[in-house]
C-alpha cells in the first residue's frame, strides 16, 4: 500500500524533509502491510473492544477543587505575557 | 548486600543492622561507579536521595515503619515527579518539570520509599530496546554490547546491575516484562485498572499499566501492594477491583494441582532454541512441583501484534498531540508562523520512532481507513480477549516464554522497525486483554538471561504471584547476577 | 423557477455547572486569564479527565425537554485537530453514540399552526479556550479559562426552510434552555453559539451542496448571515457555478461572509473512542428522577396561564418569555389574587413597557410585585382610576413611596361619593345649557362630551363608572 506520508505528517503537524519522507514512506508501508493480515480474520458480528474491562465511567462531583496556580503552571511554558500564552498569530 | 532483595533490606532496616541513609549511600556509590557504563539513570540527585533517606530514618525513629520504609526505588522517566525533571527521554520534554507527582509516586512516598532517580527508557516508551531514548542507549549488564530490552530498559538494567534494589516501569506491550526477561530480573504488569495511570505520561491509554521491576517475586508483591488501588481521578482505575492479599499470595508456594496452560502459539519455529529449551525445562520443573501442564491454544496470538500496531500508535498519535509547544515543551527558534511552530517544534522534539508511530496512528485513524484498520483491530482485540477467557475456563494460569529471543546487540534491529516490533510477540496479547503478566528468570541462552512469563485471569495476580514464587523457591535463577557488576552468575 | 432554502443548525450551549467538564476548575465568567486552569484542562502530561456528574444530568434534562431518546449507554470520542486554544490537540466529544438522540421542537407558523423541527442529537463535549488577536501584531494570546467548560452540542435536522424558521427554532430552544436552567445561554458571553448549515435546491430535488456559516453571535446576525448566504448560493448557481462545501465566517461589521482559510487536510478529525473514559452509563431510574424534577416548560406554562388566569394568548406569551418574568407574574397574582387579568395587563403593558424604556431588566425593577399589587388593590377598590394609576406608577418608578402615599400626595384619590359627583355634574350642566338641551332633544352622542367635561373638572379623580351612571340620571331632567 502506498501511503501519502506528507498528508499524514501534515495531519500530525510534523515537518518532514524530503529524505525523511523518502525513508518513512516505505517503513510505514511495511508496517501497514503487516497489519493488513487483520483483514483475513473473520470478525463478522464481533463487537469492538475499546477498553479492556466492561466497566462504567465513574463521575466527579460538581465541586470546585482547584485554585489559581497560574504562575506555577506557566513556569514550563515556552512563552507567556501577562498570564497569557503567546503563539505566532492565529489566522482564521 | 547490593544484590539483596528489597525484603532482605527491609529485614536489616527493621532489625537496626543498617539505616536508610547507609542503604541509599550504597546504591548512590554504585550508580556513581557504574552508570557511565550502563546509562541506566538519566537523572540522579544524590543530595535529595540522602535527604529522603534521612527523613525516613527519622520517621522510623518515631513511628512504626511504613510498608516500604527507607527502601530505595528508582522510577522510569515516564512518571511525573515534582522533584527533578520528567522528560520521558524525549527532546520535546527537555528540562520539563512536572508541577505534580504521579499517583503511584505519591503512594510510594506515602509508603516511605526513597526515590532514587529517573531511569532511561525508549522515548515515550516506544521501543523494545531502549535505543530510541533521546539520552542515548542503555546497556545490558550481562553484556554491555547488548540492549537491556525496552521500553523500561533503564529500570531493568539498574535492578539487574544492583544500582537500585527495585524500580518502577510501565508496560504497554511488554515494556516491563521483556526488559525484565532479557536482564534476568522479575517484573509484573498488573491487571489494567489495578494501578492509577494519573501522572504517568501516556503512550497508549487503553494498554498502559505501571508495575514493579525487582530481584524477587516477593519484592514485586511488596511494591504492587503499595502502588495499586483505586484513584478517583483516573476513570480507568477500577473502583471495585477484587482485592489481592499480595504478600500472602507469595507465601502460598504450593504448585500441587495447579493447572498451567501451555499455549502452542508461544512455542514456535523461529524462536531461539535455547530460550525454548529453558522455558520447557521450567515447565517440567513445575510439573515436578505438582502442577499439571495442559496444552492450550490462543489462536489470535500473531494477530495480536498486528492489532497492537494499529491500536497503540492510534492512541499515541492523539496522546502526543499535546506536545505542541504552546503550554510546555520544546518550541523551535523563531517560528515563522503558527504552522511552522507546530511542525518544526515537533520535528525537532520527537525522535524517528516516535514520529513513525504518530504517523502510523494518524494514518490508521484517517478518513477512509478507520474501518479497515482501527475498527478491525478493535474487533480482533475482542477475539484475543475471548481466547484468554476460553483458556482460563480450562487452566488456572498460562506459562510462556516472555521474549522469543534473548537480548540482541545494540543497533542490530534499528534499521528494521517491523522486526523490532515482532520481538514483542509474546507480551502484547496480555496488554490487549488487560491481564496480569509476570516475567521471571528461568535460565540462560548464550549466557544471556531468559524470561518465563506467567499470565493470569483479570484481577488474579495472586495466582500469578504464587506460581512464580513457587518456581522461584525451587530454582536458583533469581539469585544470578552479572559478574561484571559484582554479582554471582 | 423558485428556490427552496434548506437549513440545519448546530447550537453549542455552555452548561452552567460550577466546574469544568473534566476537572475541578471553576467556570466563573470573566476571571483573569488562565487563573481557572489546572494540569487537566491544560492538557499536561499524564493528566486524565473525569466527567462532571451535573453536566450529564443537565444534558439529559435538555434531552427530555425536547422529547428525545436518552441513550442509557453513551460513549466519548476524541476529535483530533491542532489549534492553540485546544490544549490536548483533541477535543473530548461524543461522536458515535451521543447521550441524546431524536427529539423535536415545535415552532409557531404564520397561519397560527405549528411546525415540528427535528433534533438529530445532543452530545456532550468540552469547550476550547480563547485566542485573542486584537491589537496584536504578529502574535496571538491564549486564555484557557474556557478550556474544558462543558458544552452541549444540539444538532437539528435540516428541517428549516427559511431564515425566519431558523430564528424561531433558535428562540424556542434558547427559551427552553433558560427555563431548564441548564445554561446562562447569554449569547454575548458565547454561552449559546450557533453554526448554520445552509443549502438551496429546486423544490423536490435532492439537497444542494451546503456551506457552514460560523461566528454569528446574535439572532439578528444569524438572520442576516443566512439571508446573505442564500442569495450568494443562488447567485452562484444561477451564474452557472457550483457551491463549494466550506466553512464561512460571518463578518457582522461588513455584513458579509468570507471563506475560512481552508485547512490543508480539509478536516480529517480522526475520531476514535476516548480510551481515558469508559462508557457513560445511566440507569432508567436516574433518567426518571431527572424527568420528575423537570420544571414547567414554556408551552405548558403558557397554557396554564391561559386557563388558570384567563389570559389572552398574547399576554400569556409575553408573561412566559422567561422563567423570571413568569415567576414575577405569579408572585404579583399571589399578592393581588382578585384579578389576574388586571395583573397581566399592568405587568405586560405598563411595568415591562416602562422598564424597557428605561433600559432596565425585570430584576432591576424599582417596583416590586408587592408594591405593584398595592396599586392594583387601589384600582380594584375604586380608590384610584386606571388613568390616574398610570401617573401613580410613573411616580413609583422614581421613588420608594407607597402607592397610597403617592395617591394622597398627588390628590389622585378617586371620587366615588355620589353627592360630590352630582355637584360637579350640576356645575357642568349649568355651564353648558345648549348641550343639555341638545342631549335632551335626542343627541345621545353628547354623553361623551359631558363625561369628558366632568372628568376634567374633577382633574381625573371622579370614578368614571359613577360619572356615567349619574350623568344619565341627571341629564334626563
Amino acid at each position: 500500500m502506498d501511503i501519502d506520508v506528507k498528508k499524514v505528517a501534515m495531519l500530525s503537524r510534523i515537518r518532514l524533509t524530503e529524505e525523511e519522507a523518502a525513508e518513512l514512506g516505505p517503513q510505514l508501508s511495511s508496517i501497514i502491510g503487516y497489519v493488513e493480515q487483520l483483514s483475513k480474520i473473520d470478525t463478522d458480528g464481533v463487537a469492538p473492544t475499546a477498553h479492556p474491562h466492561d466497566a462504567a465511567m465513574p463521575l466527579r462531583a460538581n465541586v470546585v477543587t482547584n485554585t489559581n496556580r497560574r504562575d506555577e503552571l506557566q513556569a514550563c511554558a515556552p512563552k507567556t505575557e501577562s498570564g497569557l500564552y503567546v503563539v505566532p498569530k492565529v489566522i482564521e | 548486600m547490593p544484590f539483596s532483595s528489597l525484603s532482605d533490606i527491609q529485614d536489616r532496616l527493621n532489625s537496626g543492622q543498617t539505616t536508610a541513609v547507609e542503604v541509599a549511600q550504597l546504591y548512590l556509590d554504585r550508580i556513581a561507579a557504574f552508570n557511565d557504563t550502563l546509562n541506566a539513570f538519566v537523572h540522579i540527585d544524590p543530595t535529595h536521595v540522602l535527604a529522603q533517606a534521612e527523613a525516613s530514618d527519622a520517621y522510623r525513629a518515631k513511628h512504626e515503619a511504613r510498608p516500604l520504609e527507607g527502601l530505595p526505588i528508582a522510577v522510569k522517566d515516564i512518571f511525573c515527579t515534582q522533584d527533578g525533571p520528567t522528560q520521558c527521554c524525549s527532546n520535546i520534554l527537555k528540562d520539563f518539570h512536572a508541577p505534580y507527582d504521579a499517583q503511584v509516586i505519591t503512594r510510594l512516598k506515602e509508603a516511605g520509599a526513597v526515590l532514587v532517580g529517573k531511569t532511561n527508557m525508549d522515548e515515550f516508551a516506544m521501543g523494545s530496546s531502549n535505543e530510541t531514548s533521546a539520552f542515548g542507549a542503555c546497556r545490558n549488564p550481562w553484556d554491555t554490547e547488548r540492549i537491556p530490552g525496552g521500553s523500561s530498559g533503564g529500570s531493568a538494567a539498574a535492578v539487574a546491575a544492583a544500582l537500585t534494589p527495585a524500580a518502577l516501569g510501565t508496560d504497554t506491550g511488554g515494556s516491563i516484562r521483556q526488559p525484565a526477561a532479557v536482564t534476568g530480573i522479575t517484573g509484573l504488569k498488573p491487571t489494567y485498572g489495578r494501578v492509577s495511570r494519573r501522572g504517568i505520561i501516556a503512550f497508549a491509554s487503553s494498554l498502559d499499566q505501571a508495575g514493579p521491576m525487582t530481584r524477587t517475586v516477593r519484592d514485586t508483591a511488596m511494591i504492587t501492594a503499595a502502588i495499586s488501588g483505586h484513584d478517583s481521578r483516573d476513570a480507568t482505575s477500577v473502583a471495585d477491583a477484587p482485592e489481592v492479599d499480595w504478600l500472602a499470595a507469595c507465601d502460598a508456594q504450593d504448585m500441587k494441582g495447579l493447572k498451567i496452560g501451555r499455549p502452542k502459539e508461544y512455542f514456535v519455529d523461529g524462536m531461539d532454541a535455547e530460550v525454548r529449551a529453558s522455558v520447557e525445562t521450567a515447565l517440567k520443573k513445575c510439573e515436578e512441583l505438582g502442577a499439571e501442564i495442559i496444552d492450550i491454544s490462543l489462536p489470535h496470538t500473531e494477530a495480536a501484534v498486528a492489532a497492537y500496531y494499529v491500536i497503540a500508535p492510534s492512541e499515541a498519535s492523539a496522546n502526543l498531540s499535546r506536545y505542541d509547544s504552546v503550554r510546555f515543551g520544546h518550541r523551535c527558534e523563531n517560528p515563522e508562523d503558527l504552522l511552522d511552530m507546530y511542525t518544526r517544534s515537533r520535528d525537532e522534539g520527537f525522535g524517528s520512532e516516535v514520529k513513525r508511530r504518530i504517523l502510523t496512528g494518524a494514518f490508521a485513524l484517517s478518513s477512509g481507513y478507520y474501518d479497515a484498520y482501527y475498527l478491525k483491530a478493535q474487533q480482533v482485540r475482542t477475539l484475543i480477549q475471548q481466547d484468554f477467557i476460553q483458556a482460563f475456563e480450562e487452566v488456572d494460569v498460562i506459562a510462556t516464554p516472555t521474549s522469543p529471543i534473548p537480548a540482541f546487540k545494540l543497533g542490530e534491529k534499528t534499521d528494521d522497525p517491523l522486526t523490532m516490533y515482532l520481538s514483542d510477540i509474546f507480551t502484547i496479547a496480555v496488554n490487549l486483554a488487560g491481564l496480569p503478566g509476570l516475567s521471571q528468570p528461568c535460565g540462560f541462552a548464550s549466557n544471556l538471561p531468559v524470561g518465563l512469563q506467567w499470565i493470569g485471569p483479570a484481577w488474579r495476580e495472586d495466582i500469578v504471584l504464587s506460581a512464580a514464587a513457587a518456581y522461584e523457591g525451587a530454582t536458583d535463577w533469581s539469585n544470578k547476577a552479572p559478574a561484571t557488576f559484582g554479582g554471582e552468575s | 423557477m423558485s428556490w427552496e432554502v434548506v437549513i440545519g443548525l448546530e447550537v453549542h450551549c455552555q452548561l452552567n455547572t460550577d466546574t469544568k467538564a473534566f476537572c475541578g476548575c471553576s467556570t466563573q465568567f470573566g476571571a483573569e486569564p488562565n487563573t481557572q486552569t489546572c494540569p487537566v484542562c491544560l492538557g499536561m502530561p499524564g493528566q486524565l479527565p473525569v466527567l462532571n456528574t451535573v453536566a450529564v444530568d443537565k444534558t439529559i434534562l435538555t434531552g427530555l425537554a425536547i422529547n428525545a431518546h436518552i441513550n442509557l449507554e453513551s460513549k466519548f470520542d476524541r476529535k483530533n485537530y491542532f489549534y492553540p486554544d485546544l490544549p490536548k490537540g483533541y477535543q473530548i466529544s461524543q461522536f458515535a453514540v451521543p447521550i441524546v438522540e431524536g427529539g423535536y421542537i415545535d415552532i409557531p407558523t404564520k397561519d397560527g399552526g405549528e411546525k415540528r423541527l427535528g433534533v438529530t442529537r445532543i452530545h456532550m463535549e468540552e469547550d476550547a479556550g480563547k485566542s485573542m488577536h486584537e491589537g496584536l501584531d504578529a502574535v496571538s494570546h491564549i486564555d484557557l479559562n474556557r478550556s474544558g467548560v462543558p458544552l452541549m452540542e444540539i444538532v437539528s435536522e435540516p428541517d428549516m426552510r427559511s431564515a425566519d424558521e431558523a430564528i424561531a427554532y433558535l428562540k424556542q430552544l434558547h427559551q427552553l434552555i433558560r427555563f431548564l436552567g441548564v445554561s446562562g445561554a447569554d449569547m454575548e458571553k458565547g454561552q449559546f453559539r450557533c453554526d448554520a448549515n445552509i443549502s438551496v435546491r429546486r423544490p423536490g430535488e435532492p439537497f444542494g451542496t451546503r456551506t457552514e456559516m460560523k461566528n454569528m453571535n446574535s439572532f439578528r446576525f444569524i438572520k442576516q448571515a443566512i439571508e446573505f448566504e442564500v442569495l450568494r448560493q443562488i447567485e452562484i448557481i444561477e451564474d452557472g457555478g457550483e457551491v463549494v462545501q466550506e466553512s464561512r465566517l460571518w463578518d457582522s461589521v461588513k455584513s458579509e461572509s468570507r471563506s475560512m482559510r481552508s485547512k490543508e487536510e480539509a478536516h480529517d478529525y480522526r475520531y476514535f473512542p476516548e480510551p481515558d473514559l469508559p462508557p457513560l452509563r445511566v440507569s432508567q431510574q436516574e433518567v426518571d428522577a431527572i424527568r420528575a424534577g423537570m420544571p414547567e416548560l414554556p408551552g405548558q406554562l403558557r397554557k396554564r396561564f391561559e386557563t388558570e388566569y384567563g389570559l389572552s394568548s398574547y399576554d400569556a406569551d409575553v408573561l412566559t418569555q422567561t422563567l423570571e418574568v413568569a415567576a414575577w407574574y405569579e408572585s404579583l397574582v399571589a399578592a393581588h389574587p382578585a384579578d389576574p387579568k388586571r395583573c397581566a395587563n399592568w405587568m405586560a403593558n405598563e411595568l415591562l413597557g416602562r422598564l424597557n424604556e428605561a433600559g432596565k431588566d425585570l430584576s432591576e425593577s424599582p417596583v416590586s410585585a408587592a408594591r405593584l399589587a398595592e396599586l392594583l388593590d387601589r384600582i380594584g377598590d375604586n380608590s384610584v382610576s386606571g388613568k390616574a394609576a398610570k401617573d401613580v406608577l410613573d411616580a413609583m418608578m422614581e421613588s420608594d413611596d407607597s402607592a397610597d402615599a403617592i395617591i394622597e400626595a398627588k390628590g389622585l384619590k378617586q371620587v366615588s361619593d355620589s353627592g360630590a359627583i352630582d355637584a360637579i355634574i350640576k356645575e357642568v350642566m349649568d355651564a353648558n345649557p345648549a348641550q343639555v338641551e341638545g342631549y335632551r332633544g335626542g343627541k345621545d352622542k353628547l354623553m361623551g362630551f359631558f363625561v369628558g367635561q366632568v372628568m376634567k373638572a374633577s382633574r381625573g379623580t371622579a370614578n368614571p363608572g359613577m360619572v356615567n351612571q349619574r350623568l344619565k340620571e341627571l341629564l334626563k331632567g
